[in-house]
């Protein structure tokens, strides 16, 4: 077992883990945030994606001993006083999601490609979201709520 | 027909989805998000082998490692399974149904087949301990493709049965060989359809908690709440109505779950010896194997014409892979599809053979479409190979064959209720500008481009909407296909509409509220929908087969009715009128001319629940039930147009353009029906350009990850134009399915499209999928 001590969400924790486990499940199983989701176990599907420090990071690619010290947010954390973020929104009208499993992976990739400045037009929306895959949607209207989220056109 | 006596105010128009409140949140109840106090974990220990005899299964260094409550193998829990994992369509009555338990015990026929448990206190450690298992494998030689399995001396899946043959039915006309033999023209093609694997994003899983009492609560990732527990009494002879079983949020299906796996089973099984809640959840790896494929299907189709393009016959011959085991619907898929071969289009002759052949491979059974992919593939693919034969536009070969007169009896014999296929076509050519795309083909080939164009049709129609009941029985499906709606006036005028359907991403909890809210004036916000627990409701059928709306949805309106039907009694009792002197308008009865003497539903319904004042012999309460079984499929049809450049260099191929029109009836959610639309293309677009469950000769699964699986992402794909028409259904809403459309049509388009873009170099087919060795391969041995 090792010390950490991350701040996920907002939320400081100082917790005892094993080297080996992965930041997903420190999530998911320690914290009880189980909207970050698991959908395959070869880091190619990016349902476990998370911001950390801000940016994209698929949580299976990360053991929970690297979140040392690191701010983490998860898709539990993105809405604000019970509103959702824009990017969310933009999910909602657009009708970005089906079963919703991709979803939390998605919206967080999508709010670091915002934030970035590379959601400049739809070909680069397509190119930053190639690591999150939806089996219902085609993606579709996944790009188009990017798209109208960034203020990108579509 | 009932009339509807409101106008709608809800249903055509795209209501934002009320389940995406939670998902979108992260507050999803996905199987695995949920944990019970006492939860063990348990990992299946699987053969590595495509067949292999189990000598043996040492389970001591497993349950002596750390954290391990339990392990088990086959051999000891043989005694707990009062029957094997059913199939519920003996297509034939010959047809060869081998047992199929939960954990193998003498042999393994596929690999990924289960053979042990392990149950741990957490999930690494159950993990750590399954490596201990040892199985002492013999292994066995094996076959893994049809033709080969059913050659002369083929290693035997099931030896006892003394062949891999498992069935073979037929579907014919009288004179189909005359009409070929007379025929100006006789084109026969050749086609397989490799296996295509679900990938719903989230996996199976279960929660498995048995009460002291022998109560029985699984918590499962499923399509068919309902048939699980119907299936549970088989396997494990406990009484259904001591089961429950509850589909929370269900992270995508396609068909990969509505079968009755071993895991459920064993979960409740050891819950039951162990007295605690039992989780299993699938890894990604474990889906390639341990969840059922689609496809593997090799196809002969003929088709005889005159001169002038008019098809006189078809002929179907299908070699189609079951796998090592029969799932609950893996032999009647390709029946899905034996009515279809025809298409949209009007053809006299018909005739339709299946061979169901195992092989050391994983289960096929239903994958979006089921069937009807498989047919519309080989029809569409060659409708253009007749065109090139005939030196026929593609597009006007299938004008001149289209059925233009509805209800239209196919040769096959079935009643395509609606439609009207020129329509969806015109519509379809509004949009794509032929003319344009033709003259950059033309350019391109005049000045030898590497990267040339093609467009490729794929005009469709097919049978959804599983199914009228009689129509299941007479070919030999085990149990009905209705669906049923519960309605629920709570007291204050709040309304709980209980389904018996299941979504798993469709978006029922918005689209019932909305019909429900018209049929009785009400907000849609005042409907909650109820669905995915056996104790809610307990009248289901579930969701696979695009059904949901068209036998569900109906049910939902029939339900509306009867309560509308019971409100107006009383309201006539109470205002002393005759039911005849109402109207009902906007959630509110009013007596015709007085319209001041009037009473509103949520009125009716707190009425009903005082029971002051109600008719004699009336109960109280306002609740209705109804079970509706259809009876008749339902027939979507659309026109679909592929445009493609190919690098002819490379064999690169890209999608540019993917223009669908369908003809879904009328409309619920226009938004909900673009979501379905857009996801099938997407599997159809997969399955021509990338995907391929590949096996070596063995039975060893090639393609093991998403790495090696090309599920495509975002930027591989356009973003899609797509239209309607809308014919109505010969039902009360006048609605179609949409759910499978896409998948059904696309696959099709695109390939043609990839041929027509090579056809200049002489070109004429390229294999499933259309990869760029495929493509490069085409193409070279045309210039050699």
């Amino acid at each position: 077992m090792r010390p950490v001590a991350f701040t996920a969400n907002g939320t400081r924790h100082d917790l005892e883990i094993e080297p080996r486990e992965l930041l997903v499940y420190v999530l998911r199983d320690r914290l009880g945030l189980t909207g970050t989701n698991v959908g395959c176990d070869t880091s190619s599907c990016g349902a476990c994606t998370v911001l950390v420090n801000g940016e994209s990071v698929k949580s299976c690619t990360m053991l929970g001993v690297q979140a040392d010290g690191l701010e983490i947010t998860t898709i539990e954390g993105l809405a604000r006083n019970g509103e959702l973020h824009p990017v969310q929104q933009a999910f909602h009208e657009h009708h970005a999601l089906q079963c919703g499993y991709c979803t939390p992976g998605m919206v967080l990739a999508a709010v670091s490609l915002i934030d970035s400045g590379a959601a400049t037009d739809e070909a680069a929306i397509r190119e930053g979201l190639e690591g999150n895959l939806c089996r219902c949607t085609g993606y579709h209207n996944i790009v188009h709520a990017v798209a109208s989220a960034a203020g990108a056109a579509s | 027909m009932t009339a509807v006596e409101t106008a709608p105010a809800f249903v055509g128009t795209s209501v934002k989805r009320r389940e995406d409140a939670s998902l979108l949140r992260g507050r999803g109840t996905f199987v695995d998000n949920l944990t019970l106090p006492g939860t063990v974990y348990m990992v299946v220990v699987r053969s590595p082998y495509p067949r292999a005899r189990i000598a043996g299964v040492s389970l001591d260094a497993a349950r002596a490692a750390e954290g391990v409550v339990a392990a088990f193998s086959g051999a000891d829990l043989a005694d707990e399974w009062a029957g094997g994992l059913p199939c519920a369509w003996p297509v034939t009555e010959d047809i060869k149904m081998p047992p199929h338990f939960p954990l193998a015990t003498e042999e393994a026929r596929y690999q990924g087949d289960p053979v042990a448990v392990v149950v741990a206190e957490s999930r690494a450690l159950a993990k750590d301990a399954a490596e201990l298992v040892e199985v002492d494998y013999e292994p066995l030689s094996s076959v893994a493709e049809v033709e080969k399995a059913l050659a002369d001396g083929a290693p035997l899946v099931h030896e006892d049965l003394g062949t891999n043959e498992c069935y073979v039915w037929k579907l014919e006309t009288d004179a189909v060989q005359d009409a070929i033999d007379a025929a100006d023209v006789v084109v026969t093609r050749r086609y397989f359809q490799p296996r295509l694997i679900p990938n719903a994003m989230e996996t199976r899983g279960v929660l498995a908690q048995v009460g002291p009492t022998g109560e029985v609560t699984l918590w499962s990732a499923t399509q068919t709440p309902h048939i699980q527990r119907f299936a549970l009494q088989l396997v494990l002879g406990i009484p259904e109505s001591k089961i429950r079983v509850i589909a929370p949020d269900v992270g995508g299906g396609f068909g990969s779950k509505i079968q009755v796996y071993g895991e459920g089973p064993i979960a409740i099984v050891l819950s039951r010896r162990l007295g605690r809640p039992v989780k299993w959840t699938e890894e990604r790896a474990e889906n390639y194997v341990g969840t059922i494929h689609g496809r593997d299907v090799v196809h002969e189709l003929t088709f005889a014409a005159t001169n002038d393009g008019d098809i006189t016959a078809v002929k179907s011959v299908a070699w189609c892979a079951m796998g090592a085991y029969l799932e609950l619907v893996t032999p009647g898929i390709p029946l899905l599809g034996a009515w279809i071969y025809s298409g949209p289009y009007e053809i006299p002759n018909y005739s339709v053979t299946f061979t169901g052949v195992f092989t050391n491979t994983t289960p096929t059974d239903a994958y979006r479409g089921a069937g009807r992919p498989e047919a519309t593939y080989v029809l569409e693919r060659t409708m253009d190979a007749l065109a090139r034969e005939l030196r026929m536009d593609p597009v006007e070969l299938r004008r001149k064959n289209f059925v233009t007169e509805f209800p239209h009896t196919m040769a096959s014999g079935l009643t395509i209720d609606s439609g009207d296929y020129e329509a969806t076509l015109d519509a379809l050519l509004e949009r794509l500008d032929l003319e344009s795309i033709r003259a950059d083909q033309s350019a391109r080939r005049a000045s030898g481009d590497a990267r040339q164009i093609g467009v490729g049709f794929s005009t469709y129609n097919e049978m959804c909407g599983l199914a009228p009941s009689r129509i299941l029985g007479a070919i030999r499906y085990a149990v009905g296909g209705w669906d049923a709606t519960t309605i629920r006036f709570q007291p204050l005028g709040s309304v709980q509409v209980v389904v018996g359907t299941s979504p798993h991403g469709q978006g029922h909890d918005t689209t019932f509220a909305q019909i429900v809210a018209d049929q009785l004036g009400v907000d849609v916000d005042d409907v909650e929908v109820i669905h995915g627990d056996t104790a809610s409701s307990q009248l289901g059928m579930d969701t696979y087969g695009s059904r949901s709306l068209t036998v569900g949805g109906i049910s939902a309106y029939h339900a509306s009715q009867k309560v509308v039907a019971k409100a107006r009694k009383i309201v006539a009792h109470q205002l002393e009128v005759s039911e005849d002197d109402l109207e009902f308008e906007g959630g509110v009865f009013s007596v015709k001319g007085s319209p001041d003497r009037s009473m509103d539903i949520k009125a009716v319904a707190f009425a009903a629940h005082a029971a002051h004042d109600l008719p004699d012999g009336m109960e109280p309460g306002l609740e209705e039930t109804a079970v509706f079984d259809p009876p008749n499929f339902s027939w979507p049809a659309g026109a679909h147009a592929a445009v493609v450049e190919v690098d002819t260099e490379t064999g690169d191929t890209r999608l540019v353009r993917y223009v669908a029109v369908d003809d879904v009836g009328n409309p619920v959610n226009p938004q909900i029906i673009d979501g379905q639309v857009h996801g099938g293309i997407t599997q159809g677009i997969a399955a021509a350009l990338y995907e391929e469950g590949a096996y070596d000769e063995e039975g060893n699964l090639l393609t093991t990850t998403l790495a090696s699986y090309l599920v495509p992402s975002a930027a591989e794909l356009p973003s899609y134009e797509t239209a309607r028409t809308e014919t109505a259904a010969d039902n009360p809403l006048g609605v179609k399915g949409v759910g499978e459309t896409g998948t059904i049509a696309a696959a099709p388009a695109v390939v043609n499209a990839v041929v027509d873009a090579l056809s200049h170099l002489g070109v004429t087919d390229v294999g499933l999928p259309a990869t760029p060795e495929r493509v490069w391969k085409a193409i070279e041995e045309v210039r050699t």
